[in-house]
C-alpha cells in the first residue's frame, strides 16, 4: 500500500472539492448579482429625477410627475405613530418575557404567539386592520359616540394604519428588546437587588438604561420594516392621490410604498424616471435604516464596558 | 448538629411565591438581642437547588462588631450559605431552603418579610466588582435614591460620607461624574463597598471581595473591613486562608455543604478540633 | 410606610407588565377572531362547498362565484416555482458563507443578504414589473409578461434572505467536533461539508426553507404587480400554467379588497381567503419551529 496511490486517489477527491467549491461560489454569485441588478436598475433609472423639487413638490394628477412631498410626510407621520405604539408594548412584552415570566407555560405560549405573529402574511394584517380597527373600532366610534352615519373614524386613516403597522413590527421590537435585556449582566441585577431595590426598581433604573442603546437599535429595525410595508397600509391608511398634507390622525395620507405601487400599476402614462425615483427614495430610506442598525450594533458592542 | 427548634417550624420559601402585602416594617420592632445570640443566626439550614442538596444542617451565629469568615474549598457551599442571609438565592429558580435564619431574632424567611427591606439592612459586596453603568456619584447614591431620597444636597453629602468611609474619596472627589468603569478594579470594589454602606446596613456580607484584586488593593480592602466592623456585623467568604486569619474574629470551615467547625479564628488556625479542618488549613486539599 | 406604598405601586406595575406580556397572545387571538367574524357570514350567503371546492372565482358574474381552488392553485404554483429557485440558491449561499468564503467576504455577504431581506417587496415588484417581466416575455416568447414564472422569480428573491440567514445560523450550531472528527479521518473539506456538516444541520435547513416559503406564499405586492391576478385551474399542463397569468390568494385579496363594501359576500369571501392563507402560513411556521427545536437539541448533545 503505497502513499503514492493514496495520493492519487486524494487527487481526484481534491478535484471534486474544487469543482464543488466553484459551484457553490457560483450559486452565491447568482444571489448577489440580482441584488446588484435591482439596486443598479433603480439607481440608474431614478437618480437623475431625485432632486430638491422632487422631494418637496406635489405630484401632478395627470402622470404622477412632479414630486412626492405628501407621500414623504405621510410616511413620516405613520412611522412616528407606529413607533409610539409599538415600542412601549414591545418593551413591556420583552420585560415580561425576560424578567418576570420565568419558565412558565404561559411564557411558552407567549413565545409561540410571537413566532406566529411574525409569520402572519402582511395582507392578512391588512385584512385584520380593516376588519378590527377601521370597521369595528372606528365604526363603533362613529355609531356610538359620534352618532353619525357618515364615516369619520370608520374609514382608513393614519391612526388605523399606525395601529396595524404596530402589530406588524411588534414581534421585531419584542425580539430585539429581549436580546438587549438578556445582554445586561446578571451582576447588575444582583448588585441592585442586594441594595434593597425591588425588581421593578432594578429594571427601571439599571436594566432598561443599560439596554437602551440596543433597544433603540431595535426601534430603527422596526422603522425600516414599517417604512416598506405596503399591503397592511393599503387597506387601512393609504390614499392614492391626495396632494394636501395630513392634518391629523383621522386623515388618510399618501404613503411612499403605496404611492410606488399605485403609480406603477394604476398610472399607465407615468414615466419610468418618476417610478424609479419613488423606488429609489423608498429603498434608500430602508437601506439607510438597515445600515444604521448594522453600524449601531458594532458601535455598541465595542463601547460596552461590561 | 442543631435541629430546628420545635416551636419554630422550619420555613420553606419557594422563590416567586407571592409575598404577603402586609409588610412587616422591620425597623419598628427591634427586640434587643438576647445575650449569647448572634446578630445574625442560622439554625439547621438545609438548602436545595432542585434536587441537589447544597447545604446540610448548617448553624452559625455572627456577632456585631466582629468579622466572621467562611472558608472551605470551592463548591463547599460557603457562598450559597452567605446568600441565605440576604435571600439572594430567592432569585434562583428551583431553590428551596428549610431551617431558621434570623436577624435580631426575627425570622427573615417569614412570609411577612419584605425582601427589599431585608436587603437594605443586610448589604452585600460581590466577588467581582459590579458597578452600574453610571457615574461614580450615581453609583453611590443609587441605594438612597431607590429608598426614596430625592434631595440633591443630601445625596451629595451621602456620597461624600460613604466614599470617605470606603477610603475612596480622595481618589475620586474630582471625577464624581465620570463613569464608574473608568476606575481600577480595586477602586471599583471600594466603590461597591461605599455603595453598600450608603444604604446604612447593619450587616455587610462580602463574597470573596478581593479574589479579583492585586495584593495592594487587597490590603486596602482588608484595612477597610477592620474599620467597618466598628459599626457593622461583617460576614466574609474567602478562599484565601491568610486573609481569613488576618482579618476575621471568628472562622467557620465548610466542606461538602456541611459546616465542619466554627470558632475563634485564632483557635481554628492553631488548634483545630477536626482533622478535616486541619488538613484543609495546612493545605493538604482544596 | 413609604416602602409599603412602593409595594402597591410595584404590584400595579407588575400587573401592567403581565398584561403587556400576554398582549402577543391577545393579538393573535384577535386576528383569528376578526378574520372569522368578517369572513364566516359568507356561508350564510353561499355554501361552504361552493367556496372550498369552487373552481371559479368570478365575483361579478351572476350569481357571483367565490371558488377557493383557483386561488389555492395559483399560490401553490408560484410558491413551487419560487422553491425550485430559492432552495438551492439560498442553501448554497449559506454553505458558501459558512464554510467556503474567506472571512471578510463572508461577513460582507452576510450584510448583503441582510440588506436584500430589507428591500421592500413593492420595490422588488416594481423592478419585476418594468424590467424582468418584459425580459422573460421576450426570452420565452410569451403572450404576456404577467405570468406565474415572473412571480416565482421575484418570490425567490424575497425568500432567499430568510432561507440563507436561518440555514447559516443552523450550520453555525453544528458542534466543531464533527468537523474535526471527519477531517481527522482523512476526509476532504468538501466531503466533510456534504457528508457530515450539512446532514447535521438538516433540521435547521428544513426550518429555514419552511420559513422562506412561508414568507413567499404570504407575499402580496410582488404577485399583485406581476402575475396578472387572473387565471383558472390549469388545463394545459404545468409549464403552460407557469407561462400564463395566475390568480393567487394574496393577489386576489390585495387587488380586490379596496373595491368591496363591508358585509357584502365578496368582502366576506376575501376574509375567508385570509383565513385559509393564515392557516397555511401557521402550518409552515409550526413545521419550522418544530424543526428548529430539533436542531437545538442535537446541537446541545
Amino acid at each position: 500500500m503505497s502513499l503514492v496511490l493514496a495520493h492519487n486517489k486524494r487527487d481526484s477527491r481534491i478535484l471534486a472539492q474544487k469543482l464543488a467549491f466553484a459551484a457553490v461560489a457560483l450559486i452565491a454569485a447568482a444571489v448577489v448579482i440580482p441584488i446588484l441588478g435591482l439596486f443598479g436598475f433603480i439607481a440608474f433609472q431614478g437618480a437623475s429625477k431625485v432632486n430638491w423639487d422632487f422631494l418637496t413638490k406635489n405630484p401632478s394628477a395627470l402622470d404622477a410627475s412632479g414630486g412626492i412631498f405628501p407621500a414623504i410626510i405621510g410616511t413620516a407621520w405613520l412611522i412616528v405613530f407606529t413607533i409610539l405604539l409599538a415600542m412601549p408594548l414591545g418593551v413591556i412584552g420583552a420585560v415580561y418575557l425576560t424578567e418576570y415570566g420565568g419558565r412558565s407555560k404561559l411564557v411558552t405560549l407567549v413565545r409561540a404567539a410571537i413566532v406566529n405573529l411574525a409569520g402572519v402574511p402582511s395582507i392578512v394584517h391588512g385584512l385584520f386592520g380593516l376588519g378590527c380597527f377601521v370597521f369595528f373600532v372606528g365604526g363603533s366610534i362613529d355609531r356610538i359616540i359620534l352618532r353619525t352615519s357618515k364615516p369619520v373614524w370608520g374609514q382608513p386613516c393614519l391612526l388605523w394604519g399606525a395601529c396595524t403597522l404596530a402589530v406588524v413590527i411588534l414581534p421585531i421590537v419584542i425580539k430585539s428588546t429581549e436580546e438587549a435585556l438578556a445582554a445586561v449582566p446578571k451582576s447588575f441585577r444582583e448588585g441592585s437587588q442586594a441594595l434593597g431595590a425591588t425588581k421593578w426598581e432594578t429594571i427601571r433604573r439599571i436594566i432598561l438604561p443599560a439596554a437602551l442603546p440596543e433597544i433603540l437599535t431595535g426601534a430603527v429595525l422596526g422603522i425600516g420594516r414599517a417604512t416598506g410595508e405596503t399591503a397592511p397600509v393599503m387597506l387601512t391608511c393609504a390614499a392614492s392621490f391626495k396632494p394636501t398634507l395630513p392634518q391629523g390622525l383621522g386623515d388618510q395620507a399618501m404613503l411612499l410604498p403605496y404611492h410606488l405601487y399605485f403609480v406603477v400599476t394604476q398610472v399607465p402614462n407615468a414615466k419610468m424616471d418618476t417610478k424609479s425615483a419613488i423606488a429609489l427614495v423608498l429603498i434608500s430610506f430602508v437601506a439607510a435604516s438597515s445600515i444604521v442598525v448594522i453600524l449601531l450594533r458594532s458601535k455598541f458592542k465595542k463601547a460596552r464596558k461590561w | 448538629m442543631v435541629k430546628p427548634m420545635p416551636d419554630h417550624p422550619s420555613t420553606t420559601i419557594e422563590p416567586g411565591a407571592s409575598i404577603d402585602s402586609e409588610v412587616a416594617d422591620m425597623t419598628t420592632q427591634r427586640p434587643s438581642p438576647q445575650p449569647g445570640r448572634g446578630k445574625l443566626s442560622a439554625r439547621g439550614v438545609d438548602f436545595f437547588y432542585g434536587s441537589f442538596r447544597a447545604l446540610t444542617g448548617v448553624s452559625l451565629e455572627a456577632y456585631s462588631n466582629e468579622i466572621t469568615a467562611l472558608i472551605g474549598p470551592s463548591g463547599c457551599g460557603k457562598s450559597t450559605f452567605l446568600r441565605v442571609f440576604n435571600r439572594m438565592n430567592d432569585e434562583i429558580p428551583g431553590a428551596k431552603i428549610t431551617g431558621k435564619v434570623t436577624l435580631d431574632d426575627e425570622d427573615i424567611y417569614h412570609k411577612s418579610v419584605d425582601v427589599a427591606t431585608l436587603r437594605k439592612k443586610i448589604g452585600m459586596v460581590f466577588q467581582k466588582a459590579n458597578p452600574f453603568p453610571k457615574s461614580i456619584f450615581e453609583n453611590v447614591v443609587y441605594g438612597p435614591r431607590v429608598h426614596g431620597e430625592k434631595n440633591r444636597a443630601v445625596l451629595r453629602d451621602t456620597a461624600e460620607k460613604y466614599l470617605r468611609k470606603a477610603a475612596l474619596w480622595d481618589e475620586v472627589k474630582d471625577k464624581l461624574n465620570e463613569s464608574a468603569f473608568a476606575l481600577s478594579g480595586g477602586q471599583q470594589q471600594r466603590l461597591c463597598i461605599a455603595r453598600s454602606l450608603a444604604v446604612e446596613p447593619e450587616v455587610l456580607l462580602m463574597d470573596e471581595p478581593t479574589s479579583a484584586l492585586d495584593p495592594n488593593a487587597t490590603f486596602k480592602i482588608e484595612e477597610l473591613m477592620k474599620e467597618l466592623k466598628q459599626d457593622l456585623t461583617v460576614v466574609i467568604v474567602t478562599h484565601n486562608m491568610q486573609q481569613a486569619s488576618r482579618v476575621s474574629d471568628k472562622t467557620a470551615f465548610f466542606l461538602l455543604g456541611e459546616m465542619i467547625e466554627h470558632g475563634d479564628t485564632e483557635k481554628i488556625f492553631t488548634v483545630p478540633h477536626d482533622q478535616r479542618t486541619e488538613d484543609y488549613i495546612s493545605g493538604r486539599f482544596g | 410606610m413609604n416602602r409599603q406604598r412602593l409595594r402597591l405601586g410595584e404590584r400595579a406595575i407588575e400587573s401592567a407588565i403581565f398584561a403587556g406580556g400576554v398582549a402577543a397572545i391577545v393579538i393573535v387571538g384577535l386576528i383569528m377572531f376578526f378574520l372569522f367574524r368578517e369572513g364566516l357570514p359568507l356561508f350564510g350567503n353561499t355554501s361552504a362547498a361552493g367556496f372550498f371546492f369552487g373552481k371559479k372565482w368570478q365575483p361579478s358574474s351572476e350569481p357571483p362565484q367565490f371558488g377557493l381552488l383557483p386561488n389555492l392553485w395559483g399560490s401553490f404554483l408560484v410558491t413551487l416555482g419560487a422553491a425550485v429557485i430559492a432552495v438551492p440558491l439560498g442553501v448554497g449561499t449559506a454553505v458558501y458563507i459558512r464554510y467556503i468564503a474567506p472571512r471578510r467576504l463572508a461577513g460582507f455577504l452576510k450584510g448583503f443578504v441582510e440588506l436584500m431581506g430589507a428591500v421592500p417587496s413593492v420595490a422588488v415588484g416594481f423592478v419585476g414589473a418594468v424590467a424582468l417581466s418584459p425580459l422573460i416575455k421576450d426570452f420565452l416568447h410569451l403572450d404576456t409578461g404577467k405570468s406565474a414564472i415572473v412571480g416565482s422569480v421575484l418570490l425567490a428573491f424575497l425568500a432567499i434572505p430568510t432561507i440563507t440567514t436561518i440555514a447559516e445560523d443552523a450550520m453555525s450550531m453544528v458542534p466543531k467536533e464533527y468537523f474535526q472528527g471527519s477531517v481527522a479521518l482523512g476526509a476532504t473539506y468538501w466531503q466533510t461539508i456534504y457528508r457530515v456538516l450539512i446532514p447535521a444541520a438538516r433540521p435547521g435547513i428544513v426550518a429555514a426553507i419552511m420559513l422562506g416559503l412561508g414568507r413567499a406564499i404570504g407575499e402580496t405586492m410582488v404577485v399583485i404587480m406581476v402575475t396578472g391576478n387572473a387565471g383558472l385551474l390549469p388545463d394545459h399542463g404545468v409549464w403552460h400554467a407557469f407561462t400564463h397569468s395566475v390568480r393567487t390568494i394574496t393577489g386576489t385579496i390585495g387587488a380586490e379588497a379596496l373595491e368591496v363594501a363591508q358585509g357584502e359576500p365578496h368582502y366576506q369571501a376575501l376574509f375567508m381567503l385570509g383565513v385559509v392563507l393564515l392557516l397555511i402560513t401557521v402550518a409552515f411556521n409550526s413545521l419550522a419551529v418544530t424543526a428548529l427545536g430539533r436542531t437545538r437539541r442535537t446541537a446541545r448533545t
